[in-house]
């Protein structure tokens, strides 16, 4: 803007009010967000003692990374990761490649029956069976109890595949298809050994996409598993946090001292735990948010 | 008479011929195309099974069903139990619980990322609008059950920070998380905290495409920074705007079903009480589980999402040329 500043001088105060307006509202909005953050982040380090009597307020007071220990030694909390992981490494795959199978053809001009198909995709968009038609369909199949209704559940997304295809029409030019065509190649090779490589990047958002759902999903597992052993990390997490079930016989090398605190370490325990099942996503997000704003952004273009 | 039935029989024939030749045709196009069809085959097959077959479940609203009888077996009862959700005195809490906390939502949330990404648009320190995006973005990122156990953290009563700070204050401590009084504003706030920020991407691509001459020719009209904002941007945001007001609109009914039943108590049922947590409750997390009655108020408030949102997009293509078909 300054290049213009000349240009605006008779306008300059006005225009000055409106910028230090403008930073006073990003400001808020920066601090409105960031200091709850900061505050678990400090809480998390800090003596049970110092967090419930409410003198921890920006950085952590007493050092100490007990709440860290209880996590790690608490059983539950150690087989919902283990059951995470599982579920969003294995679902992801399947969503990708199922994303992937779905938009390619419906990507290609030249595919006739591509409209047809498409209607069928996006009729679920609109209309869908609701939870106890759904219910009853898994509990025919016989996945209640599994870890696979984990992964089958929402295994492809209309909406992710829809950016997709739109990123398909866009980016693969269509000479480059003709020409493998020509070459004798059949489209599931021209799939995989030439639209995959030049499609590094939408894979990318949408395997970002699918596998944060896959952590941060509970619903599913509440309504499809009572098995304690297939629990993914959110369920776990609701009965510690939301519910306030925090079960000490599930902790190993719990000493007299620490159980005479007891309701503080389960306090600490709880801003320990909000950290360590956020980690995975947030470590990622520094690195990855570019890749969620563009699909976002493909996600706006009608495709 | 007989040059009449030659005439019809070629009719005839012409028509079979056409139909043939249209058959091979599209024989010659599956052949050309097999690959394709092959590809998508499996994520169509998902599709039907894990999509439509529920959809063909729907009919148990109007069946007494029994898992015994299965949902062919069970008999019909018309609309058995529509009458007795409409009747029933719980209708008019689930109701309006939820369409109070949807619209004010709305009302609440959909203005906020509008105003932040006019904000960061106008932001003359680049560094200063990055870091307040990537801080302002986290958020979208935290999972429901962690998102509400933060507010439990923040809002309880014994050792919550907001309360020791009121507390401090001289004031007496609030049941943020239990009382019905209190649940929208919970519900509502913590969404805005969450979303907000994330909300503005979709409006920052739209102001990123304004055509800089339209800022050059303001300029030598001696418009200052606000009112390019009031006569340029806000003007180029409509479109994207309408867009989203249907596609919420069209979602009235469904709040964010999942973080009321996490913030569901046994004291603030009053309020925290809406649609869908009700399918729940009566469909599967009940003793003696009534799946017909659940389905009915299921579809009920599927049909009234998918109304709205029908008539929303009429009502916007008449006034404004803005719609989503």
């Amino acid at each position: 803007m300054s290049k213009f500043g000349k240009l605006s001088s008779p306008k300059e105060k006005g225009d000055t009010v409106f910028y230090i307006f403008n930073t006073l509202i990003l400001g808020a909005a920066f601090l409105a967000v960031i200091y709850p953050l900061i505050y678990i982040v400090s809480a998390s380090f800090s003596s049970p003692f110092a967090v419930t009597t409410g003198r921890v307020w920006l950085l952590p007071v007493d050092f100490t990374v007990k709440g860290y220990q209880a996590v790690f030694n608490h059983k539950d909390i150690l087989t919902g990761y283990k059951n995470s992981t599982i579920y969003a490494s294995i679902g992801t795959i399947l969503n990708v490649i199922l994303t992937v199978a779905a938009a390619y053809p419906l990507s290609r001009k030249e595919f006739k029956a591509r409209s047809f198909y498409m209607k069928i995709f996006v009729i679920t968009m609109f209309f869908h069976g609701g939870l106890i038609p759904t219910y009853l369909l898994m509990n025919d199949l016989q996945l209640i109890n599994t870890r696979a209704i984990m992964i089958l559940t929402a295994a492809i997304n209309v909406y992710n595949m829809i950016i997709t295809r739109t990123f398909f029409q866009t980016n693969i030019p269509d000479e480059l298809i003709e020409a493998a065509r020509i070459d004798g190649m059949g489209d599931i090779r021209i799939l995989i050994k030439i639209v995959l490589p030049l499609s590094k990047s939408i894979i990318a958002v949408i395997t970002l996409f699918y596998a944060v759902n896959h952590w941060n999903h509970f619903f599913a597992a509440l309504i499809y598993l009572n098995d304690k052993k297939l629990f993914p990390l959110q369920i776990v997490l609701r009965n510690i946090l939301v519910l306030n079930q925090v079960d000490y016989s599930m902790m190993e090398n719990i000493s007299l001292e620490e159980i005479t605190a007891r309701e503080g370490l389960a306090e600490l325990l709880k801003f320990s735990l909000i950290i360590v099942a956020s980690l995975p996503v947030l470590m990622l997000y520094p690195f990855v948010q570019k890749y969620f704003v563009k699909g976002v952004m493909i996600g706006s273009l009608k495709g | 008479m007989n040059n009449q039935v030659i005439a019809k029989n070629d009719i005839k024939s012409d028509k079979t011929d056409a139909l043939k030749n249209k058959f091979s045709l599209m024989k010659k196009e599956f052949i050309k195309s097999y690959q394709f069809h092959l590809i998508i085959l499996i994520p169509i097959i998902y599709m039907i099974i894990f999509h439509y077959f529920p959809m063909y479940g729907i009919q148990i609203a109007f069946k007494d069903f029994s898992g015994v009888k299965g949902i062919l077996g069970s008999p019909w009862v018309g609309f058995k139990y529509f009458e007795k959700f409409f009747s029933s005195p719980v209708f008019w809490v689930l109701l309006k619980n939820t369409l109070a906390v949807s619209v004010y939502a709305l009302v609440a949330g959909f203005p906020i990322p509008i105003i932040l990404a006019l904000a960061l648009n106008s932001s003359k320190s680049i560094a200063f609008k990055k870091t307040v995006q990537m801080v302002t973005y986290a958020p979208h990122f935290i999972s429901t059950v962690v998102m509400v156990g933060l507010m439990y953290q923040f809002f309880s009563t014994k050792y919550g920070v907001v309360n020791i700070i009121i507390k401090y204050l001289g004031g007496d401590p609030i049941m943020f998380m239990g009382e019905a009084s209190w649940f929208r504003h919970m519900f509502v706030w913590s969404g805005v905290w969450q979303n907000a920020g994330w909300g503005t991407i979709i409006y920052l691509s739209s102001l990123a495409g304004i055509n800089p001459s339209l800022y050059e020719a303001a300029l030598m009209d001696g418009a200052g920074r606000f009112k390019r904002m009031i006569y340029i941007e806000i003007p180029s945001l409509m479109p994207t705007i309408v867009t989203l007001l249907i596609l919420n609109f069209g979602r009235v009914m469904n709040v964010g079903f999942e973080k009321a039943l996490l913030m569901q108590t046994a004291t603030n049922m009053e309020t925290s009480n809406v649609i869908q947590t009700y399918v729940y409750q009566i469909g599967l997390n009940s003793p003696i589980p009534n799946y017909s009655y659940a389905s009915a108020i299921g579809l009920f408030n599927s049909i009234i999402n998918f109304v709205l949102i029908i008539v929303v997009n009429w009502i916007s293509r008449k006034v404004s040329e803005n719609s989503l078909w």
